[in-house]
């Protein structure tokens, strides 16, 4: 099930790169809060991939040109401005997507509707810091404004239409930009210019093309899973 | 999902629904799964097979295979061979479904209860100054941060006894 296993990867491949923080966060609270974004995505993630199949063999047994996730959610934390434009973008996106697809009456419509409410406090929560970094030191200002270039790149994939969601997908584009864009304006930043994709590879997760940071993601991910089956503590 | 048509409850329905109700939420052990309104439903299959319907607070949330096992344990110690305990998402979980017990027993241990959600369901409610600080019953509180010790709560102090406290976050 193809949408099952683009939505589930999405889901997934996010929410380990967001447990990639425990440790690292800058502070306590935030160390909680990217945690139980994490933890969300993660919930999310077995409902949705249990639709597609037997969730730990898809989780851990895939190879990388398996996983349908976009582009965007594998990309590395980078410093806290990336991790959070990248939030901004995907939770945004993500929160606009569930929404849709709870007003259907498609496979995915119970999840969307309660994994809404979740994304929305994520949604909420990137916007609060978009806010902070954009309209407060000169230093936060500028690494926001590179880490929301940087990804902008990744972001044309997220419109790519998913076959088995039933989605008005330029009408979703449509609103994104005009949410991000008002966020932006808000923290005094504006919205990247520049291609949406690379002319080299941005813009194919959902054909399962990923860029070069996945591998050893996956490689961390899975390797507990690979190295002793069935472990179980 | 393939609901059954709902048919009254039996008595023995009733008492075993009471029971699996009455098994204290994991995490928040002041109140019970009755009074969080996450036991959706409870019916009797065949003689000695139990089917339970349990509903997660969040999609993510790591209590529900406790609470499960909970459930089971209850049940079997009450002579139910066979229980299995079903987890449903729809129609979604939201703060309104737990008791005005539950709110009372939170508040009382130290948690802000959430408020009754806006008509506009889903979302944050956004900075809201009227929660009331658990404590010292003060309304000056201010958000720390939207996550706290679990996904369900947010972080807030109060800014009258200076205390920090946990809020049982709208969903």
């Amino acid at each position: 099930m193809t949408a099952a296993l683009a939505l589930g990867d999405d889901a997934l491949v996010l929410s380990h790169r967001l447990g990639e923080w425990a440790g690292h966060a800058p502070v306590l609270e935030e160390e909680v809060a990217l945690a139980n974004i994490a933890l969300d995505l993660l919930g999310q993630a077995r409902v949705l991939l249990s639709l597609a199949g037997d969730e730990d063999e898809l989780a851990y047994l895939r190879e990388e040109r398996a996983f349908r996730n976009v582009q965007l959610v594998e990309q590395p934390n980078g410093d806290f401005a990336h991790t959070i434009a990248r939030q901004l973008y995907f939770s945004t996106y993500q929160e606009l997507l569930y929404e849709e697809l709870a007003r259907g009456d498609g496979p995915f419509a119970p999840l969307a509707a309660k994994a809404v409410k979740e994304v929305a406090y994520h949604r909420d929560h990137a916007e609060q810091w978009t806010l902070r970094l954009g309209d407060g030191t000169e230093e936060s200002h500028q690494r926001m404004r590179r880490a929301l270039d940087a990804l902008w790149r990744f972001t044309g994939e997220l419109f790519e239409p998913v076959e088995g969601c039933e989605v008005e997908w330029s009408a979703l584009h449509g609103a994104w930009l005009s949410r991000v864009t008002a966020v932006l304006t808000r923290a005094g930043l504006s919205l990247p210019e520049g291609p949406r994709r690379g002319a080299w590879a941005a813009g194919a997760g959902r054909q399962g093309i990923h860029t070069e940071p996945f591998g050893p993601m996956l490689a961390q991910m899975q390797h507990l899973h690979r190295s002793h089956p069935g472990a179980a503590w | 999902m393939v609901t059954p048509a709902p048919h009254a409850p039996t008595a023995l329905e009733e008492e075993l629904r009471r029971l699996a109700g009455s098994v204290p939420d994991p995490e928040l052990p002041m109140v019970s799964l009755a009074e969080l309104g996450v036991l959706r439903g409870l019916r009797v299959l065949a003689p000695g097979r139990v089917e339970v319907e349990l509903t997660p607070t969040y999609t993510g949330c790591p209590a529900v295979e406790t609470m499960a096992a909970d459930i089971e344990r209850v049940l079997h110690d009450r002579g139910v061979p066979e229980v299995e305990v079903r987890t449903v998402l729809a129609p979604p979980w939201t703060t309104d479904a737990i008791s005005a017990e539950g709110r009372r027993k939170l508040a009382e241990s130290g948690i802000a209860p959430p408020a009754p959600r806006r008509a506009a369901a889903g979302g944050p409610v956004p900075v809201e100054l009227t929660v009331r600080c658990p404590h010292c019953g003060s309304t000056e509180t201010t958000l720390l941060s939207r996550f706290s010790s679990t996904a369900c709560k947010a972080l807030r102090r109060c800014e009258t006894c200076r205390e920090p406290f946990d809020h049982f976050k709208e969903l």
